[in-house]
């Protein structure tokens, strides 16, 4: 009966490369490899010897989609081995820039990657005119984004002003208040997305249960807290590593993680599972009847996640733009021999940074565990169980593929982070 | 304008960033150009298809292994006109950070280097095929990528 191999080769309509090869014999799925082929760029070797401030800076260019969570991680990661203390203004508009760069890129994610699949469409680019407003609700949901990283960051991508101590330019009052009118403007362009993503659900339901991870605070910033699974253990950020397992995957050029040893998941699906009941007033009222579906155990409502996050996102956001600008520069660093951890939730999940910085500033030791290695397992499994049922449904071999890609997509993976990195031993 | 521009986005070695640059440039352009221009290759966007014919192919990355570089030769065979945007396809950083690395960083990556078949060193598309025009920035300079695609559309 159904035996086959599907080689299905450079999926489209993700961050970076990667193929996925799955056999089936007799309706079973005996092999389910994701084979991450993304070229290795060697970050955290490039970045021992060199001095801690021009570390940020180059950690942004690991990724260009997931920059902001590099710099901050990167920032927040040497602060804690200095243990400098930064500014009330500098912590709220570092949660500011990581909130604009999670908006554009939820926004990408979702108009761009997520909507074809939704409409049966292949590109955002065949589009007719009878789904135009989606194109527009997106461009104008990310230019939102956009403006509010650039005011903040001084640009969306690498952003150069956010360094460690502080911030090394100043936005303008009126640069906020037209942020607060930009975000406030496409408000409702993120509740349509949320409903239709909701509308859709039906044709993305698949459950199969994990555990999920994401740092926990009492007001859904993406910077700060504890990690928090939901088995409902908490963990500090110090101690994450002490719970991980890094796992070699001889056909793929990323390393994967295991969790306590076992497959795990990060992301908006994860934060929403772990942590909603710290999502804004605002967005919590508008959102009630979608705040049901979570916790869920099914991945495709990562994007339904997404969504509700970019409300919770501009609703916040908005609040917190209402501040005065005090002209101050980055606080002073005195280089100590240390070791620092950091912890923020990148757009697609939690991300690690640890380095050991001696006397004079210079990196010793850098290592990074990133979203899309976490989720590495739980992705090959649950693909691996989803081919299975889609079988049984009686599935064509034709359409499989098409659906695996699918729910590769609704993990938002991002081969760029995932695969830039030379395996090291924790230590 | 009778015909639309048939382009194409490659990556290679690199961050992504400077494909992701072109898509916020979008945020403002993406109806004004959509009759110019017709989006051929671009895998962040559509399904990956064979490359054939086109009138500009925007190429980002450094080039690290002998398959990267096939492929950018072939490209350059199919496109009237390449164009190199953002530092990695026109200095190689910061990809070829490794190439400056000391012997002790460069036996810790040997394996891997050979592992996945990655070249000695890792060049700019620059040096290694002919290139029509270069947008320089990391990432690329928005404002001067618009203004190119400006007038390449009105070329």
């Amino acid at each position: 009966m159904h035996s086959y191999d599907f080689d299905l080769k450079d999926i489209s309509k993700i961050e970076g490369h990667t193929h996925m090869n799955v056999k089936v014999l007799d309706g079973k799925v005996t092999e389910c490899k994701l084979k991450i082929n993304e070229n290795k760029r060697f970050f955290t070797q490039a970045v021992v010897g060199m001095n801690y401030a021009q570390v940020p800076m180059t950690m942004a260019r690991i990724c260009g989609t997931c920059s902001s969570s590099h710099t901050l991680c990167s920032i927040e990661t040497i602060e804690k081995a200095f243990g400098v203390k930064v500014t009330e203004q500098t912590i709220r508009l570092r949660k500011l820039l990581s909130n604009a760069g999670h908006l554009r890129d939820h926004a990408m994610h979702l108009f761009f990657f997520v909507l074809p699949d939704v409409f049966g469409i292949d590109s955002v680019l065949d589009f007719g005119d009878n789904l135009h407003h989606w194109i527009h609700y997106g461009l104008d949901i990310k230019a939102a984004g956009n403006y509010l990283s650039t005011t903040i960051g001084g640009r969306a991508i690498h952003p150069p002003n956010a360094a460690v101590g502080g911030f090394t330019a100043l936005p303008k009052k009126e640069e906020l208040i037209e942020a607060q009118d930009k975000l406030a403007a496409v408000r409702k362009k993120v509740l349509a997305i949320i409903q239709l993503l909701y509308q859709k659900r039906s044709n993305f339901l698949f459950k199969r249960k994990t555990n999920y991870i994401g740092l926990v605070n009492n007001d859904y910033n993406f910077l700060e807290g504890k990690l928090k699974d939901s088995k409902g253990n908490e963990i500090s950020e110090e101690s994450f590593a002490d719970h991980l397992e890094r796992v070699v995957i001889p056909y793929s050029n990323a390393t994967a993680f295991e969790f306590e040893r076992e497959e795990y998941t990060v992301g908006a699906l994860a934060r929403m599972n772990v942590n909603k009941e710290y999502l804004n007033k605002k967005t919590k009222k508008d959102t009630e009847k979608y705040l049901k579906v979570f916790p869920s155990a099914n991945i495709f409502d990562n994007n339904l996640a997404q969504a509700i996050e970019m409300l919770n996102i501009v609703d916040n956001s908005i609040e917190m733009l209402n501040m005065e600008i005090k002209p101050e520069k980055p606080v002073k660093i005195v280089p100590k021999k240390s070791t620092g951890v950091g912890v923020v939730e990148a757009p697609r999940g939690t991300l690690y940074y640890r380095f050991d910085i001696n006397e004079k500033g210079i990196l010793t030791f850098a290592d990074l565990c990133i979203p899309t290695q976490q989720n590495i397992f739980h992705m090959e499994n649950s693909i691996a169980a989803y081919v299975e049922s889609l079988i049984k449904k009686g599935k064509t071999k034709e359409e499989i593929p098409f659906e695996i890609e699918k729910m590769i997509r609704a993990y938002d993976p991002c081969m760029s982070c995932a695969a830039h990195f030379l395996k090291v031993d924790w230590i | 304008m009778d015909k639309k521009l048939k382009l194409g986005f490659f990556s290679f070695t690199c961050c992504e960033g400077c494909m992701i640059s072109f898509i916020e440039i979008l945020n403002e352009k993406f109806f004004e150009w959509k009759d110019k221009i017709d989006i051929q290759y671009f895998k962040a966007l559509k399904k990956v298809k064979p490359i054939g014919p086109m009138d500009i192919a925007f190429v980002e990355g450094a080039i690290s292994t002998p398959d990267e570089l096939k492929k950018l030769k072939l490209i350059r065979k199919k496109a009237k006109k390449l164009v190199a945007i953002g530092s990695g396809a026109i200095n190689g950083w910061p990809s070829n950070q490794r190439n400056n690395f000391n012997k002790e960083k460069k036996k810790e990556i040997a394996e891997a280097v050979k592992k996945f078949n990655q070249m000695e060193k890792i060049t700019p598309v620059k040096e290694l095929i002919k290139i029509d025009d270069e947008i320089p920035g990391c990432p690329v300079d928005q404002k001067l990528f618009t203004k190119k695609m400006e007038s390449y559309i009105n070329a």
